[in-house]
């Protein structure tokens, strides 16, 4: 098992929360996590990007490196439009890019209707699950999340669902 | 009681500065090294250590001296800061390798390659060669974790303070890490044995004191081993930190291990003179990779077979991304370089003060009252006053105050004397504000000062400010003319700017300091309350981009020119503050 992951968006997307639920995953698995991510001035409305990497514990295919190099990433979640482009250029040929816009699945639009636009990290995640592009199956980072949300677990969820249910309807 | 969880670099320094029973740890906030003391004051309080004294000092130098004295009470200490503070606590760091410490005494300092969020590329482990103290340079989370328990050995072996010099890949890198809890620490008494010759050395005894730490030094050198691959392979790479990380994966991929012998470095100062004699005799070519100075490269005396920084290989500047690091060993191997896609080139988005920031009226408000003003700066989020044009210097902690006395004596006396208006953050103010603002006063230097105190070490992650009213200190400075003003009450913020102004500019009176009071409102800890203000931009919007460009609100945009401007529902946050900023009052209040 070797995945590597992007993720980007713009700062208070919550694209760091993401990451931790996609890493919390892999560690309920058993396998090993190295990831980067933006802090500091750069959060402040900022395009903020996180990498993401998981490999098996089997000492085969060892990551040492937190950052991944362009047309390497197999998949990008791009929490926003912007991200698409701005890190376009780390998926590799045949990866997999999952966005946050009117044509792929509108998680801001699904998330207001919600009630709470901060759920659209969450909305794109589920996404993804259903999509199965990551390592993991949807119910192990139900778990995670569920796990890690605290007192939003249930809305968290909901989100993730919703998000989810945009691949089967 | 071992288990395995996911850590941020710095959370794993913090928990390995738990485990190895660190007693005295201090720390100025600042990116990327803020997560270490966040976690310690979180770990403290959680668990419930007793035995560990925790502290946000008020900079830099006063957390080293503070933690020095625990190293000089036979406890283990540590100090924790970003490159640039190193640079604040230097003095005592120079002094504190003569004088060597009793407990273990690290000290972590977060260097910054990019850079990313500061104002400098310095390599701290320059620093430590400077003071003659060893260095250590992890390369991941975990080994950064592992790294403390070396640090305090060497440390208390040698009687030396030793530094452990991550970047902001290993800070802000999240791996899964081993924790083995703090239950086996044992705290022992603190004793402090007087020895003026030592603790209080005078200069002939400082002489003495150099001489010792030389062989500690020499010791400390003959002691790094450094493993050499024996596969006889004549040329080599020798990297540190997160470039050797980088290095080594590019490598695998390539199966460069047969041709090529790559050599970890985890101490980069001081190197044995034996392993670099052994390098250069056993290759034929040697290439160092590290970040962001040639530290160990300079370290070799023949770099007729060594290829690095000072001979144009690697670059002399910026971040050794994995991708350069893989371009340079192609290039450096002959290999044909990689095919990757290339970035489309697009402008990224500039940060920008959040929506419902109370420094952005003040910026705002400095600009309409004096628009012809020379404005120096100062670090922290309101920094991103720039954005706004009422930021013109940013240098360091501290320095808008002195840089405004300096501006008015140097345009003193001439007929064109602009207006000076310097700002700086609460924090920022208590950290290094207070000797030039004395220093102003003293001077006769007249400039206006407004201070952002939004309540926080906003930036940084909401670290707490002394509980310590600057109006009072302010005064205690020898400034008279001190007012307090509600940012968001922008009317009223002008007309006290305008006071301020005359005070220091027409009537000639000295420093009119303005305190801009507002809390955070990203602080959600403090709890805060704020007005709820609904705004709408009505018809009488002509587009003419006046509140975009002069209030910058991430909130309203302008789509076409000479349109009318869009609020944001979802990034408003209903401060009703750009009400009062509109010219033609386009933006009205729903009632």
């Amino acid at each position: 098992m070797r995945q590597q992951i992007i993720l980007s968006g713009l700062g208070g997307q919550g694209v760091l929360f993401a990451t931790r639920i996609i890493a919390a995953t892999a560690l309920d698995m058993n396998l090993h996590v190295l990831s980067s991510e933006t802090h500091g001035m750069a959060q402040r409305g900022g395009n903020v990007v996180c990498h993401l990497k998981v490999f098996g514990g089997n000492g085969e295919g060892v990551f040492t490196s937190p950052m991944i190099r362009p047309g390497m990433a197999d998949v990008l979640l791009a929490f926003h439009p912007e991200g698409a482009k701005l890190h376009g250029h780390f998926l590799k040929k045949g990866g997999v890019l999952i966005c946050n816009d009117t044509k792929m699945i509108d998680a801001t639009g699904i998330a207001l209707k919600l009630g709470n636009g901060l759920l659209t990290n969450i909305v794109l995640l589920g996404y993804a699950a259903a999509r199965k592009c990551l390592f993991c199956e949807a119910d192990s980072l139900r778990k995670a999340l569920q796990n890690a949300s605290g007192p939003r677990a249930e809305e968290n969820l909901r989100a993730f669902e919703a998000g989810f249910m945009e691949v089967t309807s | 009681m071992a288990e395995r969880k996911i850590l941020l670099g710095n959370e794993a320094i913090a928990y390995g500065l738990i485990e190895e029973g660190c007693r005295i740890a201090a720390s100025y906030p600042g990116t990327p090294a803020s997560e270490i003391m966040g976690t310690l004051v979180r770990l403290k309080d959680s668990e419930s250590i007793e035995w560990l004294h925790v502290e946000w000092s008020i900079n830099e130098k006063v957390a080293f001296e503070t933690a020095l004295a625990g190293a000089y009470s036979g406890l283990r200490s540590a100090v924790m800061m970003k490159q640039v503070g190193l640079n604040v606590a230097s003095d005592p760091l120079m002094s504190a390798a003569y004088t060597g410490v009793k407990g273990g005494f690290t000290i972590i300092s977060a260097d910054d390659p990019g850079p990313h969020s500061s104002q400098t590329e310095q390599d701290s482990r320059f620093y430590a060669m400077l003071a003659k103290i060893p260095v250590l340079d992890p390369s991941s989370p975990e080994e950064a974790k592992n790294m403390v328990s070396t640090a305090f050995a060497t440390s208390e072996k040698y009687e030396i303070p030793v530094m452990i010099r991550p970047t902001t890949r290993v800070c802000h890198a999240r791996q899964d890490v081993i924790v083995k809890g703090y239950q086996h620490v044992e705290t022992k008494s603190p004793t402090f044995e007087k020895n003026p010759s030592r603790w209080a050395a005078t200069p002939k005894f400082r002489f003495l004191l150099h001489k010792q730490l030389n062989e500690k030094l020499r010791e400390i050198a003959s002691a790094n081993e450094i493993s050499i691959p024996g596969n006889g392979s004549t040329t080599c790479i020798l990297a540190s930190g997160v470039a050797w990380a980088n290095a080594k994966e590019v490598m695998d991929e390539l199966n460069l291990h047969d041709r090529v012998h790559l050599i970890k470095v985890n101490m980069p100062y001081p190197l044995p003179d034996s392993f670099l004699k052994t390098v250069l005799n056993a290759h034929q070519k040697v290439l160092v990779l590290e970040e962001t100075y040639p530290v160990i490269e300079y370290q070799f005396r023949d770099r007729q077979k060594v290829s690095g920084r000072l001979d144009g290989t690697v670059p002399s500047q910026g971040e050794l991304l994995p991708e350069k690091i893989e371009d340079i060993i192609r290039s450096w191997l002959g290999i044909e370089q990689a095919k990757r896609p290339v970035p489309e080139d697009l402008p990224t988005r500039r940060p920008t003060l959040c929506p419902g920031c109370g420094h952005r009226p003040v910026f705002y408000a400095i600009r309409k009252v004096f628009p012809k003003g020379i404005y120096p700066g100062d670090i922290g989020c309101y920094t991103l006053g720039i954005n706004i044009g009422a930021v013109d210097t940013v240098l360091c902690m501290g320095a808008s105050i002195a840089q405004a006395a300096g501006f008015f004596h140097s345009f003193n006396g001439n007929d064109k004397m602009p207006p000076i208006v310097a700002t700086i953050g609460d924090s920022t103010f208590f950290h290094a504000g207070i000797p030039p603002l004395i220093n102003g006063v003293v001077q006769g230097a007249r400039f206006v000062l407004v201070i952002l105190d939004n309540r926080t070490t906003a930036m940084t992650g909401h670290q707490p400010i002394p509980p310590i009213s600057i109006e009072n200190m302010v005064r205690a400075c020898g400034v008279e003319f001190v007012r307090v003003a509600d940012p968001y009450d922008l009317k009223s913020l002008e007309e006290i700017l305008k006071e301020a102004g005359k005070y220091a500019f027409e009537d000639k009176k000295g420093i009119a300091v303005v305190i801009a009071r507002k809390p955070c409102r990203m602080d959600r800890r403090a709890q805060h309350r704020f007005p709820e203000i609904e705004v709408f931009i009505t018809d009488e919007c002509n587009g003419c981009g006046y509140c975009v460009e002069r209030f910058e609100c991430p909130a309203i945009s302008l789509p076409k020119k000479k349109e009318p401007a869009v609020i944001d529902p979802v990034l408003c946050v209903r401060c009703g503050v750009c009400v009062d900023v509109c010219p033609f009052e386009a933006i009205g209040v729903k009632k």
